[in-house]
């Protein structure tokens, strides 16, 4: 017995892929799409097709979130592959691409299978997996990346740490290619960023906290830059958040290395005054940056030398972030906010919207090589339906997320997801 | 040609292959074999070395290319004095150039040379009286190990023209592969190096090699397959993540022969690492595995280059 053809119609399609914005709708059969375009209309569907009509709201591939961590296994009492998946669904992203903090680390070709068979048991979307660069996230010494690459993980990254020797960077870089597997770093001096919790500036000075020179992120970002020079490696940075490390970006993108730049929501739409009476929840890493950064941020997502915004999904416990800053956990969730969150360069004229899906969508399916961010025949039917005007108010305590600690508390949003579908089946709806 | 039919060597020392031409590595390799034929035989010994003296410097651990050299100028009736780093001067602070100096003045014929770094043998030769044969200097070369290969090689597949020759493994700290790479060269067979880039020199192509990081793609018809031996130190996480990651990408075990020649040939310069670089299954094969050769091969290999820089340049 043959399952029936459902029809969206009705939609506005956006298909950054193709880089069309059109009306019309999406057939689907068996969680695959059978057929997309204008000529999908009420009039054309085939007999017996279940219609959803989707009332002219956006029709998009659903989003790639190229860096969260999921804390399953081993820290399921900040985030779970169930609640992650439910907070993913809300925010329209239906493939999420997990770190390797967890407890024990993934640093181990058994273990991505069994985070792999998790995942398909309890998480609503899709999960892909980052290995780990280093054994134990720890800096010292080369993980199996080519076990881990035959094990299926997507790319290899130590998460929050940077790899402070920069010969082990070198040879990492070099080993990669072997497996054609990009190397997500966190763009910051470790040692300049020691126990720093606070951009370096204004705001750092007057609390009186110790900061991270924003120079942290660009030394970082030009010694890696010159590694991936001569090894020819693949290689993303995670977040980028400052001026000085884009302007690197553009200069090794124009010398046609291969290299790629993410940063996430909070950093082009917040910046270091939310830290005013030491709000913990808005304690990250790298730190919320000055204005002129914050700028810089948009005008890097602008001319496409950042690529990728990703949530940086890091849950962490109401405990770990109730107490004095400096002792506060960085760190903030983010699949449910990812998108209206980043709305904001829509509504205020900075990128147009296909643009802006782009860069979850199109650059982070391309990065970890997944078929998926495109509206495409055969593919499987992976969309969201989502309103870019319905205003909202965010609510910590309702997010979906088994944590809490978001730095939109309180915030007015315009624009929402609907409805969310993995492999054709709704995932979620508002 | 034999020693009493002596044509003369074209060098004074034995420092590398890189400065040898094809006259002169066949001119070593037919001399080798006939000492290899004598090496069979119950009488081993000859006096064609008798009255003249050999030292064995060894300022790194060896066990068979020093008990190689030291049965080879035994053979040929030298008196060889073996000295190890462990019980000379050295260990007392004295420089390379003050440790030749002293043996100099003893007055060898031939002094044989293993240095941990790369051109000590150059230097020492710059300071002795005598023959300086290269034992392995640093990362740069072993060529009495490349001789022997050769040797090896010419007795089971009748030439080096032309043989596809793969070498795999530590390409990088390997003085046996730049030995290897600079006398296939020479001899015109087509060399291809194969390891995890973390361990192949940059620029490795301007060796005049093929450069491959998979094995299935660098034995393809290989005639020879030549594995290296992988440092301890080197394998848990500083050039590869482990041995378990190196073993199942690179170690040598028959299902990745299997696209190398039917006929191919196994070599390893020893000692072996098991179930590291090498599957015991193939290194015991002796239908496939020359390494028991490769020994008997390089008394005989040095026992000619002792000949040969012995004897007496006339002008």
């Amino acid at each position: 017995m043959s399952k029936p053809i459902r029809a969206l119609i009705n939609a506005r399609l956006l298909d950054p892929a193709t880089n069309s914005d059109t009306q019309g709708g999406v057939l689907i059969e068996k969680g695959k799409i059978l057929d997309w375009g204008t000529q999908i209309t009420k009039d054309t569907l085939p007999d017996g097709a279940k219609i959803e009509d989707c009332n002219g709201y956006c029709l998009a591939p659903g989003l790639v979130d190229a860096h969260a961590y999921l804390c399953e296994p081993g820290k399921e009492h900040r985030e779970t592959m169930a609640t992650a998946g439910m907070a993913a669904a809300a925010g329209g992203v239906t493939t999420i691409n997990a770190f390797p903090a967890t407890e024990p680390v993934i640093d181990d070709p058994a273990l991505v299978e069994m985070v792999q068979r998790r995942a398909k048991n309890s998480c609503a979307v899709k999960v892909c997996i980052t290995g780990a660069l280093t054994k134990g996230l720890l800096g010292e010494e080369m993980a199996e990346m080519g076990l881990l690459s035959e094990a299926g993980v997507v790319a290899v990254s130590d998460g929050q740490f940077a790899i402070q020797n920069i010969n082990l960077m070198r040879r990492a870089l070099a080993y990669s290619t072997m497996f054609d597997l990009p190397i997500i770093v966190h763009a910051e001096d470790p040692a300049l960023a020691a126990g720093g919790v606070i951009t370096g500036g204004r705001t750092a000075t007057f609390m009186g906290l110790k900061s991270v020179p924003t120079c942290a992120e660009a030394i970082l970002v030009e010694r890696d830059i010159r590694l991936v020079k001569m090894t020819g490696a693949r290689w993303h940075a995670a977040h980028l958040s400052t001026g000085d490390a884009l302007d690197t970006m553009r200069r090794a993108k124009n010398d046609g290395l291969n290299v790629t730049a993410g940063t996430a929501p909070h950093y082009h739409a917040l910046n270091d005054l939310e830290l005013g009476e030491y709000r913990t929840f808005a304690r990250v890493s790298p730190p919320l940056r000055e204005e002129e950064e914050r700028l810089a941020v948009i005008e890097g997502i602008k001319d496409g030398t950042i690529d990728i915004i990703s949530s940086q999904h890091l849950p962490q416990s109401a405990d770990s972030k109730r107490v004095p800053f400096a002792q506060a956990k960085p760190g903030v969730i983010g699949l449910e906010t990812m998108l209206p969150v980043s709305l904001r360069l829509y509504h205020n004229g900075d990128v147009d919207l296909l643009r802006l899906l782009h860069t979850m969508t199109v650059a982070p399916a391309k990065l970890l090589g997944l078929e998926a961010g495109a509206i495409r025949k055969g593919a499987d039917a992976d969309l969201f339906l989502f309103d870019t005007e319905k205003p909202w108010q965010v609510d910590g305590d309702a997010l979906l997320s088994k944590s809490k600690n978001t730095a939109f508390d309180g915030h007015l949003l315009q624009g929402r997801v609907l409805k969310t579908f993995v492999r054709g089946k709704a995932v979620f709806e508002l | 040609m034999t020693n009493s039919d002596p044509i003369r060597f074209a060098h004074r020392h034995l420092l590398d292959i890189a400065r040898l031409n094809a006259t002169d590595i066949n001119q070593i390799l037919s001399l080798a074999e006939h000492y290899a034929e004598i090496a069979r035989t119950p009488d081993k010994k000859r006096d064609l070395l008798r009255g003249k003296t050999q030292i064995n410097l060894f300022f790194e651990n060896s066990t068979r290319t020093r008990t190689s050299f030291e049965l080879a100028g035994k053979r040929l009736g030298a008196d060889v004095i073996n000295m190890s780093v462990g019980s000379s001067s050295v260990k007392k602070g004295e420089t390379l150039i003050d440790t030749a100096m002293t043996l100099n003045a003893m007055h060898p014929d031939v002094l044989v040379i293993r240095h941990g770094d790369s051109g000590a043998p150059h230097l020492l030769a710059q300071k002795v009286d005598c023959a300086v044969i290269n034992g392995g200097d640093g990362s740069h070369e072993h060529p009495t190990q490349a001789l022997l290969d050769a040797l090896t090689i010419r007795r089971r597949k009748g030439r080096l023209e032309g043989l596809i020759v793969a070498i795999c493994g530590d390409i990088q700290h390997s003085r046996v592969a730049r030995s290897n790479i600079a006398l296939l060269n020479i001899m015109g067979a087509r060399v291809r190096i194969v390891g995890p880039t973390t361990l192949i020199p940059s620029n490795a192509a301007k060796m005049g090699v093929e450069v491959y990081n998979k094995m299935s793609e660098g034995l393809k018809d290989a005639d020879i397959v030549m594995m290296l031996r992988l440092q301890t130190e080197r394998m848990q996480g500083s050039f590869v993540p482990s041995i378990r990651e190196y073993f199942h990408f690179f170690g040598l075990n028959k299902e990745k022969l299997s696209v190398a020649k039917k006929d191919a040939l196994i070599m390893h310069p020893g000692p072996m690492n098991r179930g590291v670089e090498i599957d015991s299954e193939i290194a015991d094969d002796l239908n496939i595995s020359a390494i028991s050769e490769q020994v008997e091969m390089g008394v005989a290999v040095r026992m000619a280059c002792l000949d040969l820089l012995s004897r007496e340049i006339v002008e």
